[in-house]
């Protein structure tokens, strides 16, 4: 699952954000490091939603992170609107990460408990010296489906996850960003308002021109929302796929094995291979294709050759030495 | 039931079933009259939100609460022909060893840290089978085999902490199986999962329903985990029972608003990308103040004067029950 490759990036396009080479790694005691993400590329254009889908410990969140330097990566380039992120001063990142805002899994614990909701929307301005009026703060919270009226002195224990999860985003859009960065925005909500938060997030992306990163690894809620599909292994690109085309022309056999382990009504027992398999341990990743260990179709070639991106048909580019492309 | 009965009959039959919980905000009443029957060797499925009472009926059904300074439990859950909540507490604890297993959400919190794989299996063995030592290791291999654990006898002697959440996970279906229950509850056991390993685990249950005739209850807020393996699916809203049915006419047919709600909001792989999500407006309610009539009709498109005023019950034909006033008829069951 290499993915070292560059083949899917689109130099020519309105890049908003470029991801280069990225690599972060975190100590894990006595000498070992944790690989979280291993040199992936990514670019982001103006007004698409990329999404990145993959199970525990792909490094998909970390990437994420990685992006808005939080913290920086280990090695690699994170370019957001022409500026490279690493290696900026403090107060220069500071500038920059207004325009880079993120929206995170547990809505409940990124609020602070003991501030009201209108603290929490004005926080960001507020930040920057600004004390942002009443009527700016209640135009946003209109604009994520919550009103004014009643919200206003709560505080976070006295919503439900939903609507904690909406002051999250009023927060991020308080200070006018470019670029939204979600991860499992909606994987601790239940069913019903989780379709409230993914529809909310597609209007919030219309309605303020925004750029999507949507990490997650529900492969139905994914592809809803995205336009392109980044699919990660252990710290790896194994795919990366318009997101219409994702459940009928996946080519990497991983991404196969997420699809045929989607739950369905009516889906019978054995259908595909037994495959008790797990992922590898990150602090000593596989030699060559990371997936190969679970991989039916994997041979000696995979062990030691890393595969690279290559391109397919429509827009479609796969990390496979065996894929029919 | 009659005790001659008691190897034909259902493996549970649940009356009445309440469970009710006493809090600072007031009583929860978090089971509020549900009655259904899980035959042997049935998956029986029982889908709701956080809140519903899912889990709660769970553990009441298993005896984990029962009436006592916080709680009240009132109506029968009827296990093997003993009602659980008659039960003296000694023999309650003999039926958790033998009549019914559970299997929870997090594997990680469901082991002791400090306690090898071995002795979270033999301790069972030993104290309800009454078996020796070495017989109860033995036995303790032979589960792990069963649930397909590699190289069990290694595992024997491992701590949790050394194996992956769905290896732990199986290590948990073993206990659970240890004094081959005729029932066996899982409650959400693929959530804390990964995609690719909550299918193995499903497989597995599904597996062990079909060749040692285990019924199993399967709880879970995911329709679709529910909808390929169970044979019936109780739908919960808010403590209540909003719609029974075998699966596939549930699915296929939905008559209840909420049943009909929730398979609309949920994101299909089928469908083209940013397809707009028939979302269900406003959240589940608060079950310490619960609305009059039907707990649903707030949210419900349908919603008419009588559904805020009385209370539906389940009705309904064909083993395909409902309780709603203005059931869906589109797609009809």
């Amino acid at each position: 699952m290499a993915g070292t490759g560059t083949a899917h990036m689109r130099p020519d396009g309105d890049r908003v954000l470029t991801v280069t080479d990225l690599v972060v790694e975190f100590p894990a005691g006595g000498g070992q490091k944790v690989h979280a993400v291993s040199g992936i590329s990514f670019d982001l254009l103006d007004g698409e939603t990329l999404g990145i889908l993959g199970e525990s410990g792909c490094g998909k969140t970390s990437a994420g992170r990685a992006v808005m330097q939080l913290p920086p990566p280990t090695s690699g380039g994170v370019t957001f609107a022409g500026t490279e992120l690493t290696g900026l001063s403090p107060a220069a990142l500071r500038e920059q990460r207004r325009k880079l805002q993120i929206i995170l899994q547990n809505p409940v614990a990124a609020l602070n408990p003991r501030r009201k909701v209108k603290d929490l929307v004005a926080e960001g301005p507020s930040v920057w010296g600004g004390k942002p009026d009443r009527k700016r703060i209640e135009e946003v919270l209109e604009a994520v489906g919550l009103d004014p009226a009643t919200v206003w002195d709560r505080r976070p224990h006295e919503l439900s996850g939903g609507q904690c999860q909406r002051v999250c985003i009023a927060r991020a859009l308080m200070l006018d960003p470019r670029v939204l960065i979600c991860d499992e925005p909606v994987s601790s909500l239940d069913v019903s308002v989780q379709a409230q938060i993914l529809n909310l997030l597609e209007e919030t992306k219309a309605r303020y021109g925004l750029s999507m990163v949507f990490i997650a690894h529900d492969l139905a809620v994914v592809k809803n929302i995205s336009d392109r599909i980044m699919v990660m292994y252990l710290g790896k690109v194994c795919e990366v796929v318009p997101s219409a085309t994702l459940a009928e022309e996946a080519l990497h056999p991983y991404t196969k094995l997420l699809l045929e382990s989607v739950p369905e009504a009516g889906a019978e027992e054995g259908t595909a291979a037994r495959e008790n398999a797990e992922p590898p341990s990150p602090l000593n990743p596989p030699s060559g294709c990371r997936f190969r260990t679970r991989c039916p179709l994997a041979t000696d070639r995979c062990a030691k050759e890393e595969p690279k991106l290559r391109r397919a048909a429509g827009g479609h580019h796969v990390a496979c030495h065996h894929a029919d492309v | 039931m009659e005790q001659s009965t008691r190897e034909q009959g259902p493996v549970l039959s649940v009356e009445d079933l309440r469970t009710e919980i006493r809090t600072e905000r007031g009583t929860v009443r978090a089971v509020d009259g549900v009655s259904f029957t899980v035959g042997r060797g049935e998956m029986f499925g029982i889908v709701g939100e956080s809140g519903s009472g899912k889990s709660v009926l769970g553990r009441t059904i298993m005896g984990l609460y029962s009436t006592g300074p916080t709680m009240t439990v009132t109506g029968k859950a009827v296990l093997d022909g003993r009602d659980v909540h008659a039960l003296p507490a000694a023999e309650r604890r003999k039926l958790w060893g033998t009549g019914v297993g559970m299997v929870f959400q997090d594997p990680t919190t469901a082991l002791n840290p400090v306690k090898k794989v071995g002795r979270h299996l033999t301790e069972s063995l030993r104290k309800h089978g009454g078996l020796s030592r070495a017989a109860a290791r033995a036995k303790a291999e032979e589960l792990l085999a069963l649930v397909g654990i590699p190289e069990p006898r290694r595992r024997l002697d491992q701590y949790p902490h050394e194996l992956s959440g769905g290896m732990r996970q199986r290590v948990v279906i073993a206990m659970a199986l240890a004094g081959e229950p005729s029932l066996l509850i899982a409650d959400e056991p693929t959530t804390a999962l990964d995609v690719t390993v909550q299918k193995q685990i499903l497989d597995l249950l599904a597996r062990l329903q079909s060749e040692l005739g285990t019924a199993i209850i399967l709880i879970s807020h995911n329709l679709a985990v529910v909808a390929g393996r169970a044979d019936r699916v109780a739908v919960m809203y808010a403590g209540r029972m909003a719609e029974l049915a075998p699966a596939g006419a549930l699915f296929a047919g939905p008559r209840h608003p909420y049943t009909e709600a929730l398979l609309a909001s949920v994101p299909q792989l089928g469908d083209p990308p940013h397809t707009t999500l028939q979302a269900i407006d406003g959240t589940p309610p608060d079950i310490a103040a619960l609305p009059p009539g039907c707990r649903f009709a707030p949210r419900c498109r349908y919603a008419r004067d009588d559904c805020r005023a009385e209370l539906p019950v389940l009705t309904g034909a064909g083993g395909h029950t409902f309780a709603c006033h203005h059931p869906v008829t589109t797609g009809g069951a």
